[in-house]
């Protein structure tokens, strides 16, 4: 079921989902957004890209497989929690670098949640995606 | 320091006599005896000599957080018990050590006696009641390896099972009373819920808790109606029967109660059980103890008599019958194992207790006959023997009860009768009777002296506190009715009190047990023909036995069909029943006091989103049926993007659209959705849903009205900005307050990955092996 | 309006039962779909059914009940959200898997499997 239309469109499409998805998570912390939302976004443009082109195409376009994501993620949000035990305080505790402007973005605050939430990203969109090529590949086998 | 010790050391035993093996059994059995006396020594030294009294309590943290200490500590009263648990102990491990010899798990039997050992110690010097209760449920399950010692005989299996069952599950409620009482006290430290003695009596449940802890003691020591445990167990080896179902094991219930006897004492839900129980035990079993043709049945039986007699004394509960209640206790404990191990070296040597067969022994067996003969007149209560003065000491704290002496020596003299035609019966039949029908009599001859010197000092230590009884009065039994009572007490015991009552009593009983014993060769008692007379109380132990394993079988095929649909049935029926039990209790809900207004938008989208569940529930196309499940969902992301959840709305409909996705990917090969059950099955269904739903709509209207604690919401918005420096607050509980949660629900993400994986692939290599395979 | 959405809740609880009492498998995966959705509506509703007031600070006034909606509960529903799909996404893996078994979609002849 390849339509030209679609692979077309999924070609600007799909980078354009991933940079969004980043951007969705990162705004999270103030406005509608965050991991879990930001994870199932670029879970999404994965799938679209893997119907329009195949799984082939959209593993190979994701470069890292799922498990790769789901365990990095996993390993991120770990240690987003291990620099408060440094500081002797309590595991995952919040800690922030000062603020800073940077141009288009403004404001800009760096902190541990901020790694949780990237974490948290990686995971959800590592799940999904894994579900997602597990059951294409079965159809096509 | 010595409670530790005392209760530590004998598992080490156990298990250096485990790991030298059977051949090395007999050899490590006498040192682990050995062990044992000196153990008894070092006690008898620290407890006599004042200096040294600070050694013999002791505590160990245990879950400091919680304040949970193991607390051993020794006091009058258990000192006398583990004087008989070390001093018995010694003489059944030595005797132990020859009877089994050349046993092929002679090791193992030594062992699981040496932990019955510790759990016997750790009962009479715990003073947490939880830590007692776990050595409590040491001695159960020792006896009932004990019992099952010749584990390859059914009959064996199953009496050892009948007494785990039956002291395991009084165990169970003596918990409870032991749970019940600490919640009162506030704390499971003896002393300290002596000390509140006042508060707890005054607590309504101060009755359950007492009568709790009374149903276990009576279980363990085998009291009506849960005697027919004991005579059963004496299908363990001799030793144990001896040690176990004599001495120590069935006297801890009689412990309990006289631990607990400073609280609940004089208490009528407290007395009255123990006096009615006990004197009708005493009867019953001494009644059954004459139909016997068993050696170890029959002194089964007396025991039980002995222990309804202590725990009768224990109800009076005065100072006097307190008093005899510890020498009888003392006494019996003395010559009763005495007794079993003579009956076992009876049965060593010619291969049977029937006492029928009996006679004559004395010519082959001198040794084992004087012994046999001490104990058993020590038992009949004979002057000047120890017996005689723990007699006397019953009849006359039961004159000294006048509101109900004339019952209580009435049963005290008819049990003593009977009892001691019956400790001769045992004692002196089968040694001095003319009559003699066992083959193998010839060749019999005296067992080893290991298992010979033991029992016999233990004899002659009748004998001999029976004529100077003013040294063990003041050193062990004083001190051990003081513990109970709570006051020092100062009653001697003289050999001689001159010519009074109970001295008549005695003479009466002396006079009556003789005749009965006369009588041995009546028709009425003499069982010889062997028949078996069953207890009518193992009978309903047997009917009930059966009919609750028929039960589980039952419910086990009713409830676990292996019918998925079954289980779903059965679990939302049981959540119907408690959610809706639970309303009712509540009451009916209030009134709503807000309201807000709702919209024709909310109702059309509602509408939509219930016109979608049916078709999804209904439709035979997967196409209508995808459509239609996506109708709910998008209707439930409207629902959250009005109601003031953005990050929800988006969320859902991300979920939605990527269910929808896979869905289609699984279903793509099917062709239709089927109807696969009939329509009385369906309406059933309806029925069950339906009422599961209404259910949770009245569950959701009054959960609104309950609040059980005030909500955290408030300071979660207050701090976000300050500390957590973020505006969302959903993302800020998620990833700061609460991240640790959320880490938590990633990880089960990353797990059912895994699953995902090993679904998939262990279904490739399978198919890999059947192509394969298949050329 | 509680007490509609208390129907609804009611309704979609109904059909989720209805839907895991079925043989079909596929229904008993609407059901659980079913089934979880109308659980996520009533943890959702415990914070009281607020109309544009998100819980998102604008960064001057104060944060209240009054200004915003209850942020836990929607807290709550979010992670339900994401855990109840990765349940469903399983149990789609795994029912095909069973699928691509077994050519049957009837709960009744996995007994076939016991053995």
């Amino acid at each position: 079921m390849k339509s030209i239309i679609l692979t077309q469109t999924t070609k600007f499409l799909t980078p354009a989902f991933v940079i969004l998805s980043l951007f969705i998570t990162y705004r999270g912390h103030n406005l509608p957004g965050g991991g879990f939302i930001g994870g199932l976004m670029l879970s999404t443009a994965f799938a679209l890209l893997a119907v329009s082109d195949g799984v082939e195409k959209a593993r190979h376009a994701l470069r890292v497989s799922p498990e790769f994501l789901i365990a990095a993620g996993l390993c991120i949000a770990l240690i987003s929690g291990l620099p408060a035990l440094l500081g002797d305080d309590a595991f995952m505790k919040s800690l922030w670098l000062p603020e800073f402007s940077l141009p288009l973005l403004g404001k800009i605050h760096l902190g541990t949640p901020i790694v949780f939430d990237i974490g948290v990203f990686m995971t959800v969109a590592g799940f999904t995606l894994k579900v997602f090529f597990s059951l294409c590949r079965e159809e096509e086998n | 320091m010595i409670p530790i010790l005392l209760t530590s050391l004998p598992l080490v035993l156990a298990v250096v006599v485990y790991f030298n093996g059977p051949l090395r059994a007999a050899l490590t059995g006498k040192i682990a005896a050995a062990c044992l006396l000196l153990l008894l020594g070092i006690l008898a030294y620290v407890s006599s000599s004042p200096s040294l009294q600070h050694l013999l309590s002791s505590s160990i943290e245990w879950v400091p957080s919680l304040g949970v200490e193991l607390l051993f500590s020794v006091n009058g009263f258990s000192r006398l018990m583990l004087f008989l648990i070390f001093g018995v102990g010694t003489v059944i491990f030595f005797y132990a050590s020859d009877y089994l010899k050349s046993h092929p798990q002679q090791h193992r039997f030594l062992t699981v006696l040496l932990i019955f050992l510790t759990g016997m110690t750790g009962i009479v010097v715990s003073d947490n009641l939880i830590q007692l209760f776990i050595f409590w449920e040491v001695t159960s399950v020792t006896s009932y390896l004990l019992i099952g010692f010749k584990h390859e005989d059914a009959k064996s299996r199953w009496n050892a099972l009948q007494a785990l069952l039956v002291t395991g599950s009084g165990g169970v409620v003596l918990l409870l009373g032991f749970i019940l009482l600490g919640s009162i006290a506030g704390s499971f430290d003896f002393q300290q819920i002596v000390q509140s003695k006042e508060s707890i009596l005054a607590h309504p449940y101060a009755v359950p808790a007492a009568i709790c802890i009374l149903i276990g003691a009576l279980t363990k020591s085998g009291q009506f109606p849960f005697h027919f445990w004991l005579p059963n167990a004496m299908s363990a080896p001799t030793p144990v029967s001896a040690f176990l179902h004599s001495a120590t094991m069935v006297k801890a219930g009689v412990f309990i109660v006289a631990k607990f006897t400073p609280i609940f004492t004089t208490q009528p839900y407290w007395d009255w059980p123990l006096v009615a129980l006990g004197s009708i035990t005493m009867l019953y079993a001494s009644v059954m103890g004459l139909m016997q043709s068993d050696l170890k049945k029959i002194l089964a039986y007396t025991t039980l008599a002995v222990l309804g007699l202590l725990m009768m004394l224990l109800g009076v509960g005065t100072e006097l019958a307190v008093k005899s209640a510890i020498v009888f206790l003392l006494g019996h404990a003395l010559y009763k194992s005495v007794l079993f191990l003579s009956a076992g070296s009876i049965d060593h040597a010619v291969h049977t207790r029937e006492v029928g067969k009996l006679g004559g022994l004395f010519r082959w067996m001198p040794l084992t006959a004087i012994t046999a003969c001490l104990a058993a007149l020590s038992k009949s209560g004979f002057p000047p023997f120890f017996g005689f003065l723990s007699k006397e000491y019953v009849y006359k704290a039961g004159l000294a009860e006048e509101a109900i002496a004339p019952f209580i020596i009435a049963m005290a003299v008819l049990t003593n009768m009977l009892l001691m035609a019956l400790a001769l019966k045992v004692g002196v039949h089968p040694y001095f009777s003319k009559k003699n029908s066992v083959p193998a009599a010839g060749k019999a001859h005296d067992p080893s002296p290991w298992m010979t010197f033991g029992p016999l000092m233990l004899a002659s230590l009748g004998l001999a506190i029976g004529m100077f009884p003013a040294w063990i009065s003041e050193h062990v039994t004083n001190p051990a009715v003081s513990t109970i009572l709570m006051s020092e007490v100062s009653i001697s015991m003289k050999l001689w009190h001159g010519l009074n009552l109970p001295l008549l009593l005695s003479v009466l009983t002396l006079a009556g047990g003789l005749s009965v014993y006369a009588m041995r060769h009546n028709r009425i008692f003499d069982k010889t023909r062997e028949s078996t007379i069953t207890d009518p109380f193992e009978k309903i132990y047997r009917s009930g036995h059966d009919g609750l394993i028929a039960l589980t079988i039952w419910i086990t095929g009713f409830i676990q069909s292996g019918s998925l649909k079954r289980y779903f049935i059965w679990m939302i029926s049981f959540f119907v029943f408690l959610v809706m039990t639970k309303l009712i209790l509540i009451g009916a809900p209030p009134k709503s006091s807000y309201e807000t207004p709702l919209t024709l938008l909310d109702v059309s989208i509602s509408i939509m989103m219930i016109a979608g569940m049916f078709g999804a529930l209904i439709t035979k196309s997967r196409l209508i049926m995808l459509l239609a499940l996506s109708l709910v969902g998008f209707g439930i992301a409207w629902i959250f993007a009005v109601y003031s959840a953005p990050d929800l709305a988006i969320t859902q409909i991300l979920v939605e659209t990527l269910i929808v996705v896979l869905f289609v990917l699984c279903i793509r090969k099917m062709s239709m959705i089927r109807s696969l059950t009939r329509v009385s099955t369906r309406v059933r269904d309806i029925a069950l849903a339906t009422l599961a739903g209404a259910i949770m709509t009245v569950l959701v209207l009054k959960s609104q009205w309950i609040q059980f604690a005030p909500s955290i919401s408030e300071e979660l918005m207050e701090w976000s900005y300050p500390l957590a420096k973020g505006k969302n607050v959903v993302n800020v509980i998620l990833v700061d307050f609460r991240a640790l949660d959320t880490f938590g629900e990633i990880i089960v993400l990353g797990i059912a990955a895994l699953g995902v994986g090993i679904l998939v692939t262990s279904n490739r290599s399978k198919s890999k092996e059947k192509s394969s395979n298949t050329p | 309006m509680e007490a509609f959405y208390a129907i609804l809740i009611g309704i979609l609880f109904a059909g989720g039962i209805y839907g895991i009492l079925r043989r079909s498998m596929v229904r008993v995966i609407v059901g659980i779909i079913l089934l979880s959705q109308s659980i996520n509506l009533l943890v959702f509703f415990s914070g009281g059914a607020n109309r544009g007031k998100p819980a998102i600070m604008d960064g001057e006034t104060a944060p209240s009940f009054s200004t915003m909606a209850d942020p836990l509960p929607q807290a709550l529903v979010l992670t339900a959200i994401v855990i109840g799909f990765g349940l469903i996404a399983f149990v789609i893996v795994l029912f095909q898997r069973v699928f691509s078994r077994l050519q049957t979609d009837d709960t009744q002849e996995l007994f076939k499997t016991d053995s």
